[in-house]
Formats: structure tokens, C-alpha cells, sequence
């Protein structure tokens, strides 16, 4: 048996963006939306409400655009085993600039916590790795945390994908703008783009 | 942009070179697709392309987020695929849909022209009614030299009026699969 994860998933999610700098960050829907976003509203996050299995895609639209900048997908385990066709995609596409972090309860927590397949064996960095991603890991606590913020600075050769396991609980809501035309506009013009 | 002419020396099967030249006019930096015989000349002129991101994709709803990403990111995307992958697509363009992401999706139909293979027909059936009941605006061509102009046109909509467009290829244009 894996052991019991303690994490607070707000205190990782804040620990890791703590010295965020230009980085651009997509969440997925549920609990990753309203952890970006308790963190602070940021232009450069891209938050999504729906959309399931799509995070780490958006990621990789957007950092193939911008490769200048790093990409943060930032999501949850039932939306990134949903997309797992796309954790192949990445590793064939392979871009430098796109990290996906996986803030794993094990369960999905959005729908009664109901037990996910991470809590059952499923690895997301194995399966990573074997898609030819070029770092993965798992951590564990916030010291570990820390550490994994100041490596997502780092230049790297290719896509990585991390897994913060993290106590099955549901914090107070930190809910952004569900308005995705707004979100989509702000974050664009925050790249400098006009809107339409 | 400057003005496209048809081009009246277009042979009839050399449509996917004329589509590649208006894609690349309208200034497309990344093509994703999960593969189609009807498509493979245009997958291959864009894979030779080094101004174009191409990802090869496991099931086709990963290119309409990607194509979000890359407008997000200030590139214009486009989406390839068959008919009987628009199915997979459904719930994740709802991301294009509510966030009116500029979307051209190229659509080779299947299972409604000589078909041999009686599973593509279902997928086939529900193309259209399917994309049009989450909110896509569908354009269809039947010969050349109008999926040219369709393309033309689909991609103005797209990029320059934030719409999201299927144009669907029809199998009698593509012509027979050999069995």
C-alpha cells in the first residue's frame, strides 16, 4: 500500500508558484482551477471549467506558439488520466518549454471523491517517462515541493511531468471568472495580442 | 493578406496543394491531425514545412485543445481528420465553443460515398447533426475547385471572426479507397 498522502494541496500549489516570473499556466477543471486561482488572478493563467483531459494540450498549443516562455499545465489526476493519449502526443512533439504538474488526491474529488486510478497503481510518471519525457518525479512534501519550483526554471530538453500527491480534501472554493471569452482575451493581450 | 485566385490549371486531384497554399496565406504556424488517406498529401506538405508545427495525435479532440493553446499563445492552428473523428471531439469543443476560439477543422467524410466498410457509416450519419448540435458552423464541398474556395472562406471566418468551422471533404471527392 502506497502510503497515506498529507500535503495540503492549497500550501503546494502556493509553494510552487511562489516565485512564478513570466510563466504561463493552464489548470484544469475541479479543484487545479481553484487552486491557481487561490494563489492569486493572474493574467497569464488560462483556467479551464470544463474542457476534461484538454489542460496539458492547451499546454502544448501554447508553448509550441510561445517558445520563449515557460508553460506550466497545472491539473488534477482524473483530468490528466482522461487525457493520457495526449501524454503521448507530448512526448513525440516534445517541446522545452512545457511542464505538466499533477496535484494527485487519488480521487476525484469535484464528484463525491469518488477513488481514482492513481490510488490504485496507475503511474502517471512511468507512463510519462516511457513516452519519452525527459524528467519525471513524485513528491511528497512541501520541502520537496520547493525544490521541484526552482527546477521548473530550469532549461530542459523536453517535456516533464511531475506528480505532488496530496491529502483527498476539498478546500474552500477560490472560484475565477467562468467567462473563458473574457479569460481567453485578457490572457492574449497579456501576451500582446488585440482581441478581435 | 494578399488576394488568392483560383487557379484555373488546378488539376482535380491536386486540391491538397491548393488547400496548403491557402493555409499557409492565411498564416496557419501549426497543423494537427490524426492521419486520412484523403489527407496525406497535405500532411506531408505541411510535415516538410519548417515554419509548421505538426502533432500527430492519438484521438482527435487532443487537436482541438491544442489549437486553443496556440491561439492563447498568438498562433493560428489548423485540424485534420476523418469523418469518424469528429465523434471523439464532442465534449472538447465545447472549450472552442464558450471561449469563441478560432477553429478550422478539415474533415475527409467516410461512409457515404461507395463505401466498403459498413462501420464507417454510423460515425458518417452523425458528422454533421453532431458538430452542428455542439455549436460548429459545417461547410461541405463536393468538388475541387469549391473545396478550395470553402477552405478560402472558412479560414477568414475562423481567424479573422472567431468561428469555429468544420469543412467537410466529401468521399465522392476523395474518391475510391482501394480494397
Amino acid at each position: 500500500m502506497p502510503m497515506q498522502a498529507q500535503l495540503d494541496r492549497r500550501a503546494a500549489v502556493a509553494a510552487l508558484l511562489k516565485n512564478r516570473k513570466d510563466t504561463l499556466v493552464v489548470s484544469g477543471l475541479g479543484s487545479p482551477t481553484y487552486d491557481l486561482h487561490s494563489v492569486g488572478d493572474h493574467d497569464g493563467n488560462f483556467y479551464l471549467w470544463g474542457a476534461m483531459g484538454g489542460a496539458a494540450l492547451i499546454g502544448l498549443g501554447l508553448a509550441q506558439a510561445q517558445p520563449g516562455k515557460r508553460v506550466l499545465a497545472l491539473t488534477g489526476d482524473g483530468e490528466q488520466l482522461m487525457g493520457l493519449g495526449g501524454i503521448a502526443t507530448i512526448g513525440v512533439a516534445r517541446p522545452r518549454n512545457l511542464d505538466i504538474v499533477v496535484i494527485d488526491n487519488q480521487h476525484f474529488g469535484e464528484t463525491g471523491m469518488q477513488a481514482s486510478h492513481t490510488g490504485r497503481g496507475v503511474d502517471l510518471t512511468a507512463i510519462a517517462m516511457a513516452c519519452g519525457f525527459v524528467a519525471t518525479g513524485t513528491v511528497r512534501t512541501l520541502e520537496e515541493v520547493e525544490r521541484l519550483a526552482t527546477q521548473l526554471d530550469e532549461t530542459v530538453d523536453g517535456p516533464r511531468l511531475f506528480v505532488i500527491k496530496v491529502l483527498a480534501e476539498n478546500p474552500p472554493r477560490s472560484l475565477p471568472s467562468r467567462d473563458a471569452v473574457f479569460i481567453k482575451n485578457r490572457f492574449r493581450a497579456h501576451l500582446g495580442f488585440a482581441a478581435a | 493578406m494578399h488576394s488568392l485566385q483560383p487557379n484555373p490549371d488546378m488539376r482535380a486531384d491536386d486540391w491538397p496543394s491548393e488547400l496548403y497554399r491557402i493555409l499557409k496565406a492565411a498564416d496557419v504556424r501549426q497543423m494537427s491531425y490524426v492521419p486520412d488517406a484523403g489527407h496525406s498529401q497535405l500532411i506531408r506538405l505541411f510535415s516538410a514545412d519548417r515554419d509548421v508545427t505538426t502533432n500527430v495525435l492519438t484521438t482527435e479532440e487532443e487537436g482541438v485543445a491544442i489549437a486553443a493553446g496556440a491561439w492563447l499563445g498568438g498562433q493560428r492552428s489548423v485540424l485534420l481528420m476523418q469523418s469518424s473523428g469528429v465523434g471523439n471531439c464532442i465534449n472538447m469543443l465545447s472549450l472552442s465553443a464558450i471561449g469563441r476560439f478560432p477553429l478550422l477543422m478539415l474533415v475527409t467524410m467516410r461512409g457515404e460515398w461507395a463505401e466498403f466498410n459498413p462501420w464507417q457509416v454510423p460515425m458518417s450519419r452523425a458528422t454533421q447533426p453532431s458538430l452542428e448540435a455542439i455549436g460548429l458552423k459545417v461547410m461541405r464541398a463536393e468538388s475541387a475547385e469549391d473545396l478550395v474556395e470553402t477552405v478560402e472562406s472558412a479560414a477568414a471566418l475562423a481567424y479573422d471572426s472567431d468561428q469555429q468551422i468544420a469543412v467537410l471533404i466529401g468521399q465522392r471527392l476523395i474518391g475510391k479507397k482501394k480494397w
